[in-house]
């Protein structure tokens, strides 16, 4: 770490928001992964000409600067590596404009995404893409992952809820990418940028779209004898026409732990439950939910439970939004994957993940977005075992093999980062890479934006190696 | 579906164009042009997804996906890949979202002659870069979508075209949930809803909206882009999409003047990097 660089920077801000110290270093050093990397500096701008600046000081001295919101990837997208300075955006934290007319809002990248709901909730309006970490998680970080979540089934995940982009690119240069004017002229590089990681500049400024909050709920639980069953329904509820607000998934393991910490009620004997929501107009509402119970009970299902009020609506999404608090209850230490098959694969792959897990003498527990197909097999272990950690690699390795062999993608939703990036050649050849390549470059000339995340580097085209050490929490 | 042929069409060098329909602009005059395939590979209704050639009429996917209860929100005519290369909604935007959301995979030839996926196969995929938002609306300029895949979605169990005369359409804008399309002339607003009858009635009487046979005929001088909001405030002869900024006005469009520099020359790196000898539609320029 040169004086200098540390100089600049505090020139750029102020010193007091330019951070160098060891113990400070160590809390950024990853992302909610375990992916630990090292940061040179980590700076805490508040205006987009402060991250400029940093970004300027960073190009100046050839050192790779990495965006950072709150912190909550779990892809090791946000980890620093070789130094990088950490730009952390925690303090742009406003929401600028709210148009509850046009249902637009302008925010900066540091607002956490619950927050923007409850900003909008007076106007009937929320923010539709909703990770289960939507208390903590920031909307620079939903920009850079195009974040998911379990309301994204009906509603699209976060390049479908934001519009136009304030940038910082690599170089320096700001600019703004798409905006409030629909379909506009020019290359959708507000599309480009959405997902991209870091690695094509730092978000300033959010135009996102609002959603209106439906007139009627319904959420309702069924229970099914066989994990099989669970996953034919989803596609049976899929195939008749419906396209429910939520459709999530939950085995007889996980229920057991939610059902064991939250004691809503939860049928425990059940080999798997599903928690369908169904949004929209009353009559509307009514008729899906008369035709989902139909198509459950038509494939088995035990008992249906429809939430009678919203505190038993409440409680039924706590028990999905807490499971992986829950499974502390059975083992210490969690690995959770992310991978999306065909819903009609869904069974056949569910077995396949079960054998693996099997194989390999560990547990799985398995809750997850089954109306997108989006697999969050959670293996669970404790980490003081002797060779777990192998057992858990070879594991989840074996499970991002099936997914993709099943015509599926490598993440739905926490993003390629570190942690898949050595996987992408399962999914494209070399030259659907050199394409994405090519992309990032147009969009970071000088090549230090958050380098070493999502492409293998060409060496490592067609070898897919295993994930890098440190990879487990 | 196999673009080894198509590709070789392509070529590794010299100009060159490519063609569907015509109904969107056509090809490049004076230059090589090329067809991409057609014809529906697949459909899997239970994924609500379809494969299709680019060089498929939007028409023909319409109709086939109409068997299975679904359809596209693709505009009308023309073929899926013009529909995706021009990148122009149709005027269910406001319901259905964007042309961009449709896009889950493409399959295009590159500049020099390779076939490159981009995306794929799932609703719900992070898997890399976002490749295909960036074809969507490129114009054949990076590279000759060949095959795609594409969200399909459920057809409404009703709809209904409504009308109404107002002089400020936001405040039924306000009150209706969710429509698939508002549409307004200054002094008369057309109201598309859909969904349960009994919702599509109780909404429509709640906002006084009279049954119509469909959406008023377009103006055709231009297509113009505007903030929702300034909706409003535009003159003239023209039909207004409300809740989304897409104007059609009955006169040409009035010259914008130039667009910020920094983003013009973001955009000449894109095309340079997938394009760097300029033979594809050349002289398309898209910024």
């Amino acid at each position: 770490m040169t004086t200098s660089l540390v100089d600049d920077l505090g020139a750029a801000l102020s010193p007091d928001r330019v951070r160098v110290g060891e113990t400070e270093l160590a809390l950024y050093r990853r992302d909610a992964s375990n992916l630990e990397g090292h940061a040179g500096a980590v700076c805490f701008p508040t205006t987009a000409s402060e991250v400029q600046a940093c970004v300027r000081v960073a190009v100046r001295h050839g050192r790779p600067f990495v965006a950072r919101g709150a912190g909550t990837g779990l892809a090791g997208g946000a980890t620093p590596l070789d130094d990088a300075i950490l730009i952390v955006t925690t303090k742009m934290n406003r929401v600028l404009s709210v148009d509850p007319i046009s249902r637009l809002a302008w925010v900066e990248p540091g607002v956490l995404n619950l927050d923007l709901t409850r900003a909008v909730t007076k106007h009937g309006l929320h923010f539709a893409p909703d990770p289960s970490s939507q208390q903590s998680c920031s909307i620079g970080g939903n920009v850079a992952n195009n974040s998911g979540g379990p309301h994204c089934l009906a509603d699209g995940v976060t390049t479908a809820h934001v519009i136009g982009l304030e940038v910082v690119l690599p170089d320096g240069e700001i600019v703004q990418l798409g905006g409030e004017e629909a379909d506009a002229a020019g290359y959708d590089l507000r599309g480009a940028f959405v997902g991209s990681e870091g690695m094509c500049g730092i978000a300033t400024k959010v135009c996102v779209r609002l959603t209106q909050n439906p007139p009627a709920v319904r959420t309702m639980l069924m229970d099914f004898a066989s994990v099989e069953a669970g996953a034919q329904t989803v596609s049976a509820i899929i195939a008749s026409g419906m396209v429910p607000a939520a459709l999530e998934m939950m085995d007889q393991l996980c229920t057991r732990a939610v059902e064991e910490y939250i004691h809503a009620g939860l049928p425990v004997d059940a080999a798997a439950i599903l928690l369908v929501e169904v949004a929209g107009l009353p009559n509307g509402v009514e008729a899906d939910v008369q035709r989902i119970v139909e198509i459950g009970k038509a494939h088995g299902a035990g008992t249906v439970r429809i939430a009678q009020d919203e505190a038993e609506r409440a409680l039924l999404w706590k028990g999905r939004k807490n499971a992986f608090g829950a499974i502390a209850r059975i083992k210490p230490n969690y690995y959770l994957h992310d991978t999306v098959v065909p819903r009609r694969r869904l069974p056949e792959v569910l077995k396949q993940v079960y054998e693996i897990v099997e194989r390999h003498e560990l547990l799985v527990m398995n809750v997850f977005h089954a109306g997108d197909g989006n697999l969050h097999p959670l293996l669970v272990f404790d980490k003081r075992e002797p060779g777990v950690m192998d057992r858990v690699h070879a594991a989840g390795e074996e499970i991002v093999r099936v997914s993709v062999a099943a015509g599926g993608v490598l993440s739905g939703e926490h993003g390629i980062g570190l942690e898949k990036r050595d996987f992408m050649s399962l999914m494209f050849n070399a030259e659907d890479l050199d394409a994405q390549a090519r992309l990032r470059r147009a969009f970071d000339t000088t090549g230090l934006a958050n380098p070493n995340k999502v492409l293998p580097s060409p060496a490592s085209c067609g070898d897919v190696q295993h994930v890098p050490e440190g990879a487990w929490i | 579906m196999d673009l080894t042929a198509f590709a070789g069409e392509v070529g590794e060098a010299g100009p060159v164009t490519i063609s569907g329909m015509a109904t969107r602009g056509g090809p490049v005059p004076g230059v090589r042009a090329v067809q991409p395939p057609a014809g529906i590979e697949w459909i899997q209704a239970d994924e609500m997804t379809m494969r299709c050639g680019a060089g498929t009429p939007v028409d023909d996917v319409d109709a086939a996906l109409a068997e299975y209860g679904q359809c596209i929100a693709l505009p009308p005519h023309g073929t899926v890949g013009g529909a995706l290369s021009l990148g122009h909604s149709g005027i269910r935007r406001l319901g259905y979202g964007p042309e961009r959301d449709v896009l889950l995979q493409a399959c295009y030839i590159s500049d020099r002659g390779h076939v490159v996926q981009a995306g794929g196969p799932t609703v719900k995929n992070v898997s890399g870069f976002d490749l295909c938002r960036l074809l969507v609306g490129a114009r054949g300029t990076l590279g000759f979508i060949g095959d795609v895949i594409l969200r399909t979605r459920p057809l409404p169990a009703d709809s209904q075209w409504f009308t109404t005369e107002v002089d400020d359409p936001f405040p039924t804008f306000a009150r209706l949930y969710r429509p698939t399309s508002v549409l307004w002339s200054g002094s008369r607003m057309w109201v598309l809803l859909e969904g349960h009858p009994a919702d599509v009635a109780a909404q429509a009487e709640a906002c006084s909206l009279t049954p119509c046979s469909g959406p008023p005929e377009l103006p055709s001088g231009s297509r113009r882009v505007v903030a929702p909001s300034a909706v409003g405030s535009v003159a003239g002869t023209f039909i207004a999409e409300v809740g989304v900024g897409i104007v059609h006005h009955a006169d040409p469009t009035p010259d914008l003047g130039p667009i910020e520099s920094s983003v013009t020359n973001l955009a000449r790196r894109i095309k340079a990097e997938f394009d760097p000898s300029g033979r594809l539609n050349p002289g398309v320029v898209v910024a």
